[in-house]
C-alpha cells in the first residue's frame, strides 16, 4: 500500500498520473474507431508527422502542443484527402508522407546549435515532465475530443460500419471522415507527452483492440477500452516509477502484455477459446 | 397508367434513343418524329415522366476513376413501382442505385429523386448496399444495424426515444428477427442478414427503397417475405429499386425491369423486358435461348412469359 501511496507525495507524479488517466481515456475512444476503421497505419503516420511542428515549436519558443497540433492536422487532411481523392495507392502516399515529414523533423532539430536538450522526450514520451500546462492543454484538448464523440458518436459509428447506408440517408460521411482524422490528429498531439511520436501508434489501438478480444457490442467494447487503456496507464506509470524506466515505453510494455494474454485466454477468439468457439458454431 | 407516361417510359427505356440515332428505334411512336431529335430534354413529353417520377434520370453518363461504368442513361420510375434492374456483372446496375442514392456523381446528364438533384431529400431514402460490401465482423448487434436506420432523421444531439425504438421493433417484427435482436450480426445465415439490412431501411420510413442484391445468396422462404415486404411498400406508394441477378425473381414479383448493359438495352413492364431478345442483347453470349425460353448459364432462368398485352415496348439498343 505504502508503494501505491508513496509517490502521490510528489506533485509531478500527481500531475503524470492524471496525464496519464486522461490520455489513457481519450485515446480509447478514439482508438475504438481507429481500430473498427482499420486505419492504425494513419493513426502512426500522424503521428510521426507531428515530429517537425514539435521541433518548430521548440525553435520558434512557442509550446510545443501548438506546433504539434498544426503539423498533426495538416498531415491528417492531407490523408484524408489522398484516401478519397488522389489516384495514388493511399498506403503508398502515406508512407512518403510519413517518412517524409519525420526526415523533415529530424533535419529541422539538427539545425539546432547549442540545444541542450535532445529528441528523446518527444520521441518516446517523458510523463513525469508533465507541467500545469501540459495538463491544461490535455485537459482543454482531450475534452474536447471527448465532446465531439460524445455528440457524434452516432453518426460516426454509422458512417465506419456502412459509408454507403449512411451517406445515401443524408449523413455527410465526407465531412464525418475529415472530422474524425482532426480527432485523431488532436489525440495525438496530447498523448506525445506521455509516450512520445514513436509509441503513440499503441496507445490508440491496443486497448480498442484488447476489448475486441472480449466483446461483441460497440457499447461494451468502448467502455472496456477506456478501462483498459486507464488501468494500463496508470499501472504502467507506477512500474517505471518503481523501476525508474521510461514511463511511456512501460505503459505500452503493459498494454501489450494484457492483449497478448486476453488473445491467448479469451473465451471468444482466444487461442485456449478457439476449439469451444468452433464446437458451438457447429451446434448452433 | 396514362398512354403519355407509357410513351415517354418507352423512349426513357431506350438508351440510345431517338436523339443519338433516330433510325436505331424500330417501334417508335408517331409522335416522336415530330420531337427535335438533338435536345436532350426533349424527349416526347418529358416534363410529364419528369413530375410524376420519384426517380429520374436523363442522359446520364458516369463511372470510377476515367472509366465510365454507365452512358446515356435516361429512365423514369414513377411512385408505386417495384423495379428490378438486370443484367450481367459489370453492367453497372450497382452504379445505377448509387447515382440515384446521390453516393455518386452524373459526369453529364442529370439524376432527380423525389423532385430534386439525387442527395437532396436523403432522409427520405433508404440504401442497401451489397452484402458482400458490410463487415460482418463490425460490433453491433441486430438491433443496433436496424436503429441506425433511425439515426439520419434524429441528428446529432438527440439520442433515440421510445417512438424510435418502437420502429425499430416493429421493423424487427416484420422480417421475423424480433427474436435475434441482441445477435451479433456476424452470427446471422446470408438470409437473416438481408432481413436485418431490409428491417434497417423499413425503420426509417423512407419514400425510396434502393437495394442492391437484396434476394441474391437466400433461400427461398427469404426471399418471398422479402418480396412480400417490398410489394407492399410499393402499393403504399413508395419506389422500390433493387438489383438482381435472378431473372426469375425478377420475372415473378417486380412490375417493371430494367436491363442493363452499360446502357439501358430495355426498360418496362417485366412480361415485356424478359424476352429472349433483349436478354440476348444484354447478356450477350451468357445466356441460352432454348424454344423461346430465355435461359442464363448461372441457373437463374425465366418462364411463365405471359402474352403482351401493352402496344409499345422498347426495342434492345444495338450495341
Amino acid at each position: 500500500m505504502d508503494a501505491l501511496l508513496e509517490p502521490l507525495r510528489y506533485e509531478f507524479f500527481l500531475r503524470a498520473l492524471v496525464a496519464a488517466a486522461l490520455v489513457g481515456t481519450v485515446c480509447a475512444v478514439v482508438g475504438t474507431f481507429v481500430v473498427l476503421r482499420g486505419i492504425a497505419f494513419i493513426g502512426d503516420a500522424v503521428a510521426h508527422a507531428a515530429f517537425p511542428g514539435v521541433v518548430a515549436a521548440v525553435i520558434l519558443g512557442i509550446p510545443f502542443h501548438l506546433g504539434a497540433a498544426v503539423a498533426a492536422l495538416g498531415t491528417a487532411m492531407a490523408i484524408g484527402y489522398v484516401t478519397r481523392r488522389a489516384r495514388i495507392r493511399a498506403d503508398t502516399a502515406i508512407g512518403v508522407l510519413f517518412a517524409g515529414t519525420f526526415a523533415l523533423g529530424i533535419f529541422l532539430f539538427s539545425t539546432i546549435r547549442g540545444y541542450v536538450s535532445d529528441p528523446w522526450s518527444f520521441l518516446f514520451g517523458y510523463l513525469l515532465s508533465t507541467d500545469a500546462t501540459d495538463l491544461l492543454a490535455l485537459v482543454l484538448l482531450g475534452g474536447l475530443v471527448l465532446a465531439t464523440v460524445g455528440i457524434l458518436w452516432k453518426e460516426l459509428l454509422y458512417a465506419t460500419f456502412d459509408p454507403l447506408g449512411a451517406g445515401a440517408s443524408g449523413l455527410p460521411v465526407g465531412r464525418l471522415e475529415y472530422l474524425f482524422l482532426a480527432l485523431v490528429a488532436l489525440t495525438i498531439v496530447i498523448s506525445i507527452q506521455a509516450v512520445g511520436i514513436i509509441l503513440v501508434v499503441a496507445m490508440l489501438v491496443t486497448p480498442a483492440a484488447t476489448a475486441q478480444l472480449v466483446t461483441v457490442r460497440f457499447g461494451s467494447l468502448m467502455s472496456l477500452a477506456v478501462g483498459i487503456g486507464i488501468v494500463t496507464s496508470v499501472s504502467g506509470l507506477y512500474l517505471s516509477f518503481w523501476l525508474n524506466v521510461a514511463s511511456g515505453a512501460t505503459i505500452v510494455l503493459v498494454q501489450t502484455g494484457l492483449f497478448l494474454l486476453v488473445l491467448v485466454l479469451s473465451p471468444r477468439t482466444g487461442l485456449l477459446g478457439r476449439r469451444r468457439t468452433a464446437t458451438n458454431l457447429e451446434v448452433g | 397508367m396514362s398512354d403519355a407516361y407509357d410513351r415517354a417510359m418507352t423512349h426513357h427505356g431506350d438508351g440510345t434513343g431517338p436523339r443519338f440515332d433516330p433510325h436505331d428505334h424500330p417501334h417508335h411512336h408517331p409522335d416522336e418524329r415530330q420531337l427535335p431529335a438533338l435536345e436532350p430534354d426533349a424527349v416526347i413529353d418529358p416534363e410529364h415522366a419528369r413530375t410524376h417520377a420519384s426517380i429520374w434520370l436523363s442522359g446520364v453518363t458516369a463511372g470510377y476513376d476515367e472509366r465510365p461504368a454507365v452512358e446515356t442513361i435516361d429512365l423514369a420510375v414513377e411512385p408505386g413501382t417495384l423495379l428490378a434492374i438486370v443484367g450481367p456483372n459489370g453492367a453497372g446496375k450497382s452504379t445505377l442505385l448509387r447515382l440515384m442514392a446521390g453516393l455518386l456523381p452524373a459526369w453529364h446528364g442529370r439524376v432527380e429523386v423525389l423532385g430534386a438533384p439525387a442527395g437532396t431529400h436523403a432522409h427520405r431514402i433508404a440504401y442497401v448496399p451489397q452484402a458482400e460490401l458490410v463487415d460482418w465482423a463490425f460490433p453491433v448487434t441486430v438491433r443496433d444495424v436496424v436503429m441506425m436506420g433511425r439515426y439520419p432523421a434524429l441528428g446529432p444531439l438527440r439520442r433515440p426515444s421510445r417512438v424510435d425504438r418502437g420502429a425499430v421493433a416493429t421493423a424487427l417484427e416484420q422480417v421475423r428477427m424480433a427474436g435475434h435482436a441482441n445477435v451479433q450480426i456476424g452470427r446471422l445465415s446470408g438470409g437473416q442478414r438481408r432481413r436485418v439490412f431490409l428491417a434497417r431501411a423499413l425503420a426509417a420510413d423512407p419514400d425510396v427503397y434502393l437495394l442492391d442484391e437484396p434476394v441474391t445468396g437466400v433461400d427461398t422462404t427469404t426471399q418471398e417475405d422479402l418480396m412480400d415486404l417490398l410489394e407492399a411498400e410499393a402499393r403504399r406508394g413508395k419506389t422500390v429499386v433493387a438489383t438482381t441477378h435472378d431473372l426469375a425473381c425478377a420475372a415473378q414479383r417486380f412490375q417493371k425491369v430494367a436491363a442493363v448493359n452499360r446502357r439501358i438495352v430495355a426498360h418496362g413492364p417485366a412480361s415485356l423486358v424478359l424476352d429472349p431478345t433483349v436478354l440476348a442483347a444484354t447478356y450477350g453470349g451468357h445466356l441460352l435461348v432454348l424454344g423461346g425460353q430465355a435461359m442464363l448459364l448461372d441457373d437463374a432462368h425465366h418462364h411463365d412469359q405471359p402474352a403482351g398485352s401493352e402496344p409499345h415496348y422498347h426495342e434492345e439498343s444495338r450495341r
